[in-house]
């Protein structure tokens, strides 16, 4: 089972606590833990990838063990502590942003502490 | 007996508060949707107890919320607003080419006769519609492909589709505005449409009478008059007594005739609403003034109305969607500002009660008259 931490607001959209496990099928990898998302919480369509692209949305990163996840390839395994749920998965919203802002550049998020 | 419901959409989430015929105390439920974006609220004239909520942030994008008890509960529907076959582009600020993309729900329209039909007016300017209730939406691809779509330029607000109007007379006719492309019509339920801009002047397009390109910023009609329009345009007030067919500008002696809101007295079709607003460049009340300001005959004259509404060092605005009237005898007038306040008149005017005043910025009210049994 793969553990997943949403940011606040998503959690309350999906009526959700702090963590959720979801049991992902095949390869882990950033595209089959939120494929498995979407599929228990289909109100969280659209709201981490663009309905029609499939891209992450700009205010979102992906983290895992303390890394940066968010530019890797959504097919790309995620680290094997994050497929065998001892680490978890994590959605996180930017500090910056909101309405009116455009897009980030790269790495405006700066520090991610251990949750 | 009769009550009053009404919709309140802020920055940060939803306020719905409701009263008795007599208007003077509140119930205040919310924030529902904390925190959120709610660019508007509305409920179905074909149920009442049936809403729907434009619920939207930068982070997580776009959120149509629906109730079937007036507001106590509400359940995510669909959200997947995807433009019909390939977008194209409209004009950027600059001039260059830009793609369509969707960024948010300004306005909802339920359908007068059926409470899952609904349309969305969005940003980049688009109309959808969805007839299970909100599941599934489909743009009247029509609109922006009836051939001035690239041409059309975003406002400071963005590329926004905000007024919605439908026609009682005839359910296949239907008004739509743009900021910054202007007002449109439909006679046919959205397959086709035509820019319905005659008699617009607007100084800050290079061609100040064109066929689109004017920033509307409301359209309001009286359910009994279908056809006779007023418009808040950036500067003017305008009347349309055909349509939308020809306009003539009807602001008369305001202070200012910037704004946008505009809207009708429920029984006097002639009685119209606006807050006049500085400027283009400064976006709040004319002199530090909040004044609504009222005439009786479709515009040109304008009486101010200020007993109950703050008359110095008020600098806040009011936006295009926020303000509403209920149909009880005499007319109820809400309106809401940048400021968090929404006030409530229950004489149609004449004096001014706040029924909130600390909310996150107002972006829109709406409101229900409610005939209740015992």
């Amino acid at each position: 089972m793969v553990r997943v931490i949403l940011p606040f607001h998503l959690r309350n959209l999906a009526r959700v606590g702090r963590e959720l496990t979801l049991d992902v099928k095949g390869p882990v990898t950033q595209r089959s833990i939120l494929d498995a998302l979407e599929a228990q919480y289909p109100m969280l369509r659209g709201t981490i990838r663009d309905h029609v692209t499939q891209r992450r949305r700009p205010f979102l990163r992906f983290f895992a063990c303390e890394e940066d996840l968010s530019h890797e390839s959504p097919d790309a395994p995620v680290p094997e502590s994050v497929a065998a749920g001892s680490e978890p998965f994590v959605v996180l919203g930017a500090i910056a942003g909101g309405s009116g802002f455009g897009p980030p550049d790269g790495g405006s998020i700066a520090r991610i502490t251990r949750f | 007996m009769s009550k009053v419901r009404v919709l309140v959409g802020t920055r940060k989430g939803a306020f719905i508060l409701e009263s008795d015929g007599k208007r003077r105390q509140w119930e205040i439920s919310g924030p529902h949707f904390a925190g959120w974006e709610i660019y508007h609220l509305k409920g179905s004239a074909a149920d009442t107890n049936r809403l729907y909520a434009s619920q939207s942030s930068g982070w997580f994008g776009q959120q149509i919320q629906r109730s079937n008890d007036g507001g106590k509960t509400w359940e995510p529907v669909g959200n997947k607003f995807a433009y019909d076959g390939v977008p194209g582009t409209h004009q950027w600020y600059d001039g260059t080419p830009h793609p369509w993309e969707f960024k948010r729900v300004w306005h909802l329209e339920p359908s007068l006769t059926d409470p899952d039909m609904v349309y969305a007016g969005v940003e980049d300017a688009a109309i959808f519609s969805t007839t299970d209730g909100g599941r599934n939406w489909h743009e009247l691809a029509g609109l922006r492909g009836h051939g001035t779509g690239p041409h059309w330029q975003p406002g400071a607000g963005g590329l926004c589709l905000h007024t919605i109007i439908l026609d009682p007379s005839h359910p296949q006719r239907m008004w739509i505005a743009i900021s910054a492309a202007g007002a449109f019509r439909t006679d046919d339920g959205g397959k086709t449409w035509k820019p319905i801009n005659r008699g617009l002047h607007s100084l800050h397009i290079p061609n100040p009478t064109a066929e689109i390109g004017h920033c509307v910023h409301h359209i309001a009609m009286h359910k009994s008059r279908p056809g006779v329009l007023f418009m808040q345009k950036h500067w003017d007030v305008m009347r349309s007594d055909d349509g939308g067919e020809q306009w003539r500008e009807v602001s008369g002696n305001l202070p200012t005739d910037f704004g946008f809101v505009i809207d009708v007295h429920a029984h006097e079709p002639e009685t119209i609403y606006v807050v006049p607003i500085k400027s283009d460049s400064e976006h709040y009340v004319h002199e530090g003034k909040l004044r609504v300001f009222r005439s009786r005959t479709g515009g040109d004259q304008w009486q101010p109305l200020t007993q109950g509404l703050p008359q110095s060092h008020c600098y806040v605005n009011v936006l295009r969607d926020a303000m509403a009237v209920d149909s009880l005898d005499r007319c109820g007038v809400y309106f809401g500002t940048t400021g968090g306040q929404v006030y409530a008149s229950a004489d149609a005017g004449d004096t001014w009660t706040p029924i909130a005043r600390d909310f996150p910025a107002v972006l829109s009210i709406e409101v229900q008259t409610l005939f209740v049994s015992g």
